[in-house]
């Protein structure tokens, strides 16, 4: 066989692939469409909400909107984006030629559109898509479900397969493939934030298989998981899915962590600050995660006890987390600080998270907890962590390292229209909505009471200046990738970045680290 | 020209204070009407204000960095990146922070968990899209239904002031009395809040939970299902009615009394039970069959044309009385009583062009009824 130097020609390149750049390249663009998906699902959402009365959908069709907008920005958009990045920057930031197992890297990636086709086709079946929230609540989702439920099962059960294999191959590659001398300690922020995200999944996506299997079985062959009737549990349900379902937000937000870790310590022109206890709070939040899961369930009749110890534990994860925030700041102070797009979107993640994790407190004290449950309250707090944390620390990701990938920089003006325009967007979308559930309007309702109806129409002409502008984040990848419009980007790219992947040419070469570098 | 803007966004604004100010709950979580609700109000507070510190603190810091620590103003990067000693300062703090909430929140907490000593009993009954009210206590059991015309919800009809938050028949308590809610569904979850009682708790079918209040202020207290339920999940409003004792016990009985006649069974013409059945199924079968009786395929079927309503009577008058398991079609036997019953069944068969010409009257229904027992 002749070497093998580069890629493959055309599109069967993509379909056989085995290399981390390709499958990082199609992860991330794959997100990038769930991204659209769902923000279309959105703005149908919000455009019913803009007033009172029904004007454009029917209330079962919404609720359709709602679950498949939270499916796939949740599974669809966020994981695979995360992945996406795991992908293209574990192996040059560990200074290895590729993953562990690239085959399986391979598989995993190609389940996804399979599995997204399928649940995506639902909306055309008969009975329409599932429409019992992103939470699928028994026996709402067993019992009462439309019949294209069970497609929603199999297209987890594909996901989480894939997400599963994903998380192996990162764990690893990180055991077994770092360069000689770069040692625990030594790990980059987001190395070591994937890796503790790596676990989380192989820990909760079985669960997580395992509680829509036991619905499928509810539904097929006659067992009562969830069915009192039957002699089941539909709180059961609950405490399997949270199970699932709280370290679940923590694998969508400690990537970000390590991503916004590294931005800002380069354009403060400065080292992270407690790097130590950066690793270490990283992993108690993820340890936290396991036992603070029925804080989601402080209404459904937990005895005292289990209230009190749920909300004590959840208190404890603003400890971690606080040290984070502290340290991020602290890398800031004193530093000498420029403002390009990707520092703005961490400064932004920064603030804006630090809101959501604020909010998220408010909502650990149990008997406030009562009044907030289920309202919108709980939307804007989701959300902040989610939007302006999540994506946004995926943004910073992609104009933070795209010259590296690419070897041009991208527009940087663009670059600040898209912030600007997202940041004032997303804050007039979700900050509202804050109050309007402290007021009262409970979540996942098509048509609101009167004294709802200014915030809403606020929120939504937010949602359509945030989802708009995205296309300028759209237009400047097009610009800057396929037009290759930028400068050439130096190998450097960043004045002071620090890491192995700057260490390589811009763009990244199809083979990295043939030979391992040697770390002092 | 200026000037013409200005006022323009002046009155702009006016008018949105005032829409506000119109509003029954504000910005914020209500002081409520209880003094479970009001200790709840002041942890929401505090703890509200304690975030604002913190994020007045650490933004503080950001954004003097941001101010005098730019490049471009020439500031040169200091080279720290560690400490342990501020490493665990800042572990403590927040720690002493949580402890000194935990405090309050863990006393309201165990007083919401205290159902003893209640003095009245009300089973709260959540259904797909309703709540049925039972009072443990005396002979008294209804349903609430949403009462806003489904005119206003399709922006026929212009909206009132209670648009989507009225029922026709609220939930009438005393004030200062302890009154027990024991929680239960027919079919899916639902969750039973009212904001001003500070009582929220889910509603589960096979499971029985608790919760309780004790009012201080007579009036009206409204509220949502809060736990997603279906397409009717925000049609399903409660509206909880205060009254002093002595208006209670009136109430009580003439509730009763009325209960007690709508139970009789009446003789009825074919047009009574029409016009009464037209009423019967705007309230109870329109969610989901419809107002025309077309439904929404293949999950909530037409009624119009329909096998059931066009065949045999004793099917169609099963279908109502026991309704299809495992769907949301739930029996009305217990829900309605027979007169509405005869008048439903009636009507279906002979409305949007359903032409049976026959009928079955409150006397035939519970003969049916009597006889299943």
């Amino acid at each position: 066989m002749s070497e093998h130097h580069g890629p493959d020609k055309g599109f069967l390149r993509w379909v056989y692939t085995t290399n981390h750049k390709d499958i990082g390249t199609m992860y991330l663009l794959f997100a990038l469409t769930s991204l659209l998906v769902g923000g279309i699902m959105a703005f149908v959402i919000r455009a019913e909400l803009f007033q009172p009365g029904l004007q454009l959908v029917d209330p079962n069709f919404f609720n359709q909107m709602t679950t498949m907008h939270g499916l796939i920005m949740v599974f669809g958009a966020i994981m695979p984006a995360f992945v996406g990045l795991a992908n293209w920057l574990v192996p040059m930031m560990v200074g290895a030629p590729d993953m562990a197992l690239p085959r399986i890297n391979n598989w995993s990636f190609w389940l996804l559109p399979f599995a997204f086709g399928m649940l995506f086709c639902t909306l055309f079946m008969e009975g329409g898509a599932p429409n019992f929230g992103w939470t699928f609540y028994a026996p709402l989702s067993t019992t009462y479900a439309p019949p294209s439920v069970t497609f929603f099962i199999f297209a987890v059960h594909m996901m989480g397969i894939s997400s599963i294999m994903g998380a192996v191959n990162v764990i690893v590659t990180i055991f077994n493939m770092r360069a000689p001398g770069m040692n625990f300690m030594k790990m980059p922020m987001f190395v070591w934030t994937w890796l503790i995200t790596a676990f989380l999944l192989i820990a909760v996506m079985p669960v997580l298989a395992g509680v829509v299997t036991m619905m499928l079985m509810d539904i097929h062959f006659g067992t009562s998981f969830f069915n009192a009737a039957g002699g089941g549990d539909p709180v059961m349900f609950q405490h399997v899915f949270w199970f699932f379902g709280h370290p679940e937000v923590y694998i969508m937000i400690l990537p970000a962590f390590g991503i916004v870790s590294h931005i800002i310590s380069t354009f403060s022109r400065k080292p992270l600050f407690g790097y130590v206890s950066m690793v270490w709070a990283t992993g108690s939040i993820a340890i936290l995660s396991f036992i603070v899961w029925a804080h989601h369930m402080f209404t459904v009749g937990m005895p005292l006890v289990g209230e009190l110890f749920f909300m004590y534990s959840t208190m404890l994860i603003a400890v971690p987390t606080g040290v984070k925030v502290f340290n991020w700041v602290s890398t800031m102070f004193r530093g000498s600080m420029t403002f390009e797009t990707p520092m703005l979107f961490s400064i932004a993640f920064v603030v804006l998270f630090t809101i959501g994790g604020l909010s998220g407190l408010m909502l650990a004290i149990a008997p406030a907890d009562f009044q907030y449950h289920d309202t919108y309250f709980v939307v804007a707090h989701f959300h902040y962590v989610l939007v302006p944390g999540a994506l946004f620390s995926i943004l910073a990701a992609v104009y933070y390292w795209l010259p590296k990938w690419c070897g041009r920089m991208y527009d940087e003006g663009l670059g600040k229209w898209h912030f600007w325009m997202s940041f004032i967007g997303v804050n007039i979308t979700f900050f509202p909505m804050h109050f309007v559930g402290l007021a009262g309007m409970p979540r996942r309702i098509p048509d609101y009471a009167l004294q709802f109806a200014d915030f809403n129409a606020i929120v939504t002409v937010g949602a359509f200046i945030f989802g708009l502008s995205q296309l300028i984040f759209i237009y400047n990848l097009y610009k800057t990738v396929v037009q290759k419009k930028g400068e050439p980007a130096t190998d450097q790219v960043w004045e002071t970045a620090d890491g192995l992947e700057w260490t390589i040419p811009s763009p990244a070469p199809y083979h990295t680290f043939a030979e391992p570098p040697v770390i002092k | 020209m200026n000037r013409m803007g200005i006022n323009a966004v002046f009155i702009l604004i006016l008018s949105f204070l005032s829409c506000s100010a119109l509003a029954e709950w504000g910005l914020n979580i209500p002081l409520g009407a209880t003094r479970i609700s009001e200790s709840v109000h002041g942890l929401h507070m505090t703890i509200f204000y304690i975030c604002v510190a913190i994020a007045v603190v650490v933004f503080g810091v950001m954004l003097y960095s941001i101010i005098y620590h730019r490049k471009s103003r020439g500031a040169e990067a200091a080279n720290f990146h560690d400490s342990t000693v501020v490493e665990i300062i800042w572990t403590i703090i927040p720690l002493v922070i949580l402890v000194v909430m935990a405090i309050p929140a863990t006393k309201t907490l165990i007083e919401m968990y205290d159902n003893t000593d209640a003095e009245i009993d009300v089973q709260v009954t959540g259904y797909q899209w309703k709540w049925r009210y039972t009072y443990l206590n005396e002979d008294l059991d209804f349903f609430s239904n949403l009462s806003t015309p489904q005119e206003q919800i399709d922006n026929v009809e212009a909206k009132t002031e209670n648009y989507l938050l009225e029922v026709d028949k609220p939930l009438v308590l005393p004030i200062d009395t302890k009154i027990r809610f024991l929680l239960t569904a027919q079919d899916v979850i639902h969750s039973w809040w009212v904001p001003e009682l500070a009582v929220k708790k889910d509603t589960i079918p096979g499971f029985i939970n608790e919760s309780w209040t004790i009012i201080d202020k007579p009036g009206i207290y409204r509220g949502q299902c809060t736990e997603l339920c279906g397409k009717g999940h925000g049609f399903m409003p409660i509206v909880v009615k205060a009254v002093t004792k002595e208006e209670y016990k009136v109430w009580v009985a003439q509730e009763a009394k009325l209960q007690a006649a709508a139970r009789e069974v009446k003789d009825m013409s074919f047009d009574e039970l029409m016009a009464n059945g037209k009423k019967v199924y705007a309230t109870n079968c329109a969610a989901c069959h419809k107002a025309d009786g077309s439904g929404i395929p293949p999950v909530f079927p037409a009624l119009k044309g329909s096998k059931i309503a066009l065949g045999p009577i004793e099917d169609h008058i099963d279908m109502v009385l026991n309704g299809k398991p495992n769907t949301a079609m739930s029996a009305f036997k217990e829900q309605l009583s027979t007169v509405d019953i005869a008048s439903v069944v009636t009507y279906e068969r002979n409305a949007w062009g359903n032409d049976k010409k026959d009928f079955v009257t409150p006397k035939q229904i519970k003969d049916i009824k009597d006889n299943n027992k």
